[in-house]
């Protein structure tokens, strides 16, 4: 359940950027999240949901995306398929995790009063 | 356009933020990281699902290692201090960590918990993370190595259903192998499945009832010591280590 965790360090965040902004309201969050990253989708929505009343984001949508999980060689950078060892077929070498692991912020919609 | 203050109309404005939810944690993680390293403690995150023999292995280790090493300990559970009381009892200088309802350890816990008990003079830190194979996995701690105690009787299928947790092992420890006579236990499926989701796992079989394997994990633990000393020489110059 450290969905929980992870949304109210999304809210501080949001804060900052939509205090630095002069925000008057946050319109949508986009967020990705890799599927080695340890997070629950629907918990992490559902936590979301029940956290965000009383913020700035008391409105403001919640987008999902998602990236691949990508494994590569250390030495060749080839793609190691998924599903087998985690070791390079041609190097022998042991791969390194290149995507799939992120919880990553990506943008914020904020809605700004522009002065004239 | 606004009669009080004269601002236009309201507009939508999109803000590239690319920040990593963790970033708070990371941050205290390295704050963590950098008071151990210039203390030369080596900091072991140390997880597993409740029941793998987390505290068992460090009771046996306190008693290998005794007048050898020094060892601390903090220990982190939703309720009670029992772990701490058992690590403390074993002569570990322990402090606990009791979360209430949070399933992990995170880095200002532990940088709160440093603050009630004598580490920087000790050889390792322990810190034992809660129970559990999901949620502690993401949250760095500011430690040197992770460690994930499996125990014998959990099933060889482990790493494969809870891979984000054994991606991040440094080293998989097996614990109860006092156990694998009255077991039907399959080795290759282990191995097989430590090799689907670590691109190099490392695994160290003990009994912390028998001692067996203990040596093996001791001088894995002895292993994180060189590297450490050897960036705090080249970090702090050679005389600030000699001081």
């Amino acid at each position: 359940m450290h969905e929980y965790a992870l949304i109210q360090a999304l809210l501080r965040q949001v804060e900052k950027e939509a205090h630095a902004h002069n925000a008057t309201a946050v319109h949508r969050l986009t967020v990705r999240i890799g599927p080695l990253a340890g997070v629950d989708r629907d918990l992490f929505v559902n936590a979301y949901l029940l956290s965000r009343p009383g913020t700035r984001c008391h409105d403001a949508e919640l987008v999902l995306t998602t990236e691949e999980v990508d494994w590569r060689c250390a030495v060749c950078n080839a793609a190691i398929p998924l599903g087998g060892a985690l070791v390079c077929p041609t190097c022998l070498f042991p791969a390194r995790l290149a995507g799939g692991d992120a919880i990553v912020l990506e943008r914020i919609e904020l809605e700004v009063f522009s002065h004239v | 356009m606004c009669d009080v203050c004269g601002c236009g109309d309201p507009k939508l404005v999109p803000v590239d933020v690319h920040a990593r939810l963790l970033e708070h944690n990371d941050h205290g993680a390295a704050h963590n990281r950098e008071h151990f390293r210039r203390h030369s403690v080596v900091a072991i995150n140390l997880m597993g699902s409740p029941g793998a023999g987390k505290t068992a292995l460090l009771e046996a280790t306190a008693r290998r290692l005794r007048g050898f090493r020094q060892l601390t300990a903090l220990a982190g559970d939703l309720a009670t201090e029992r772990d701490a009381d058992r690590l403390r009892a074993a002569g570990i200088p322990s402090s606990a960590i009791t979360t209430g309802q949070a399933c992990h350890l995170d880095a200002d816990m532990v940088h709160r918990a440093l603050h009630h008990v004598e580490w920087p003079e000790a050889d390792y830190l322990f810190i034992e993370n809660v129970g559990n194979l999901v949620c502690p996995a993401i949250y760095d701690l500011g430690q040197e190595a992770n460690v994930v105690a499996l125990s014998v009787t959990e099933g060889e299928d482990k790493p494969l259903k809870y891979p984000v947790m054994f991606r991040h092992a440094d080293l998989v420890v097996l614990t109860k192998t006092d156990l694998l006579p009255v077991l039907d236990f399959d080795w290759a499926a282990l191995k097989d499945a430590l090799a689907r989701v670590i691109p190099a796992p490392r695994l160290i079989v003990v009994s912390a009832r028998s001692g067996e394997g203990m040596g093996a994990w001791v001088e894995w633990l002895e292993e994180r010591r060189v590297p450490l000393a050897a960036e705090c020489v080249s970090e702090w110059g050679k005389e600030d280590l000699d001081a």
